[in-house]
């Protein structure tokens, strides 16, 4: 069998994507790398079931997640990872307050069920819709979009993001209604 | 002598139903918008360009599959 110069080529194109997503998913580059590794074999292996003028992207997503999923089951019993400290070995943005936000970022992500986290991956940053996520998880697309929500309501908890803070006139409202000059 | 009727099913699926609009819109646009920007650029953060591993990888898609390594 000999696959054409079109499907290595966006095979190579996901990539990227796919190690970020499974970055995400794992927290460990190397561990990522490998899941990543063990995909492309797999997606090699069983090119004659990939269709072409399909989405390739989403096709390899498929694999990853489903072998993220069954090792992540497997390793549950054997390591304790319910820390949520993910990626000591990540390299580091170039700025420090970037880095930071990074940081923040990172940790409250790890805090997430997983099937939360990979339902806000897939839509929020790897580019898919809510029906390829689901077709992605194998789940229903109602159910993707419930577990978005509840990941993103999740995380301005753990960010302490609250709600329109910035913009709200409260403190001054009240300041001029109880007659304190602010100094 | 029992009134009591089974036509009450005392599931409260529908209110559920009509509720999820408003849990699910508890987070205002701007928080749902700050929270996707971070996202991206964590994402970002981790977009690399792929090793050079599974480049090499991916060459072995111009050999017969099964042949083992050849030179």
């Amino acid at each position: 069998m000999k696959a054409d110069l079109g499907v290595r080529e966006s095979m190579l194109a996901a990539v990227p994507g796919l190690r970020a997503f499974a970055m995400s998913l794992c927290g460990k580059m190397d561990r990522a790398d490998d899941l990543v590794q063990e995909t492309l074999l797999r997606a090699l292996t069983n090119i004659d079931s990939f269709e072409p003028g399909t989405n390739m992207s989403a096709w390899l997503f498929t694999i990853l997640r489903n072998l993220f999923r069954s090792e992540y089951r497997k390793r549950r019993r054997e390591v304790e990872d319910a820390d949520g400290r993910l990626a000591e070995s990540l390299k580091s943005p170039p700025d420090q307050q970037s880095h930071m936000e990074f940081e923040e970022f990172r940790v409250a992500l790890a805090q997430l069920p997983p099937d939360q986290r990979e339902a806000l991956v897939l839509v929020g940053a790897s580019g898919f819709s809510y029906e390829e996520a689901a077709q992605i998880c194998g789940s229903a697309v109602g159910t993707i979009k419930s577990r978005v929500n509840r990941a993103r309501t999740r995380l301005a908890e753990l960010l302490a993001i609250e709600g329109a803070s910035d913009l709200s006139p409260d403190s001054t409202t009240q300041a001029v209604l109880s007659g304190n000059d602010p100094a | 002598m029992r009134d009591r009727k089974p036509t009450a099913p005392a599931q409260p699926a529908d209110q559920t139903t009509t509720k999820r609009g408003k849990t699910s819109a508890s987070l205002g646009p701007e928080i749902q918008a700050k929270i996707g920007k971070q996202l991206r650029a964590y994402y970002a953060g981790l977009i690399e360009p792929p090793p050079e591993r599974f480049v090499e990888l991916l060459r072995k898609l111009d050999k017969p599959v099964g042949e083992g390594p050849s030179e």
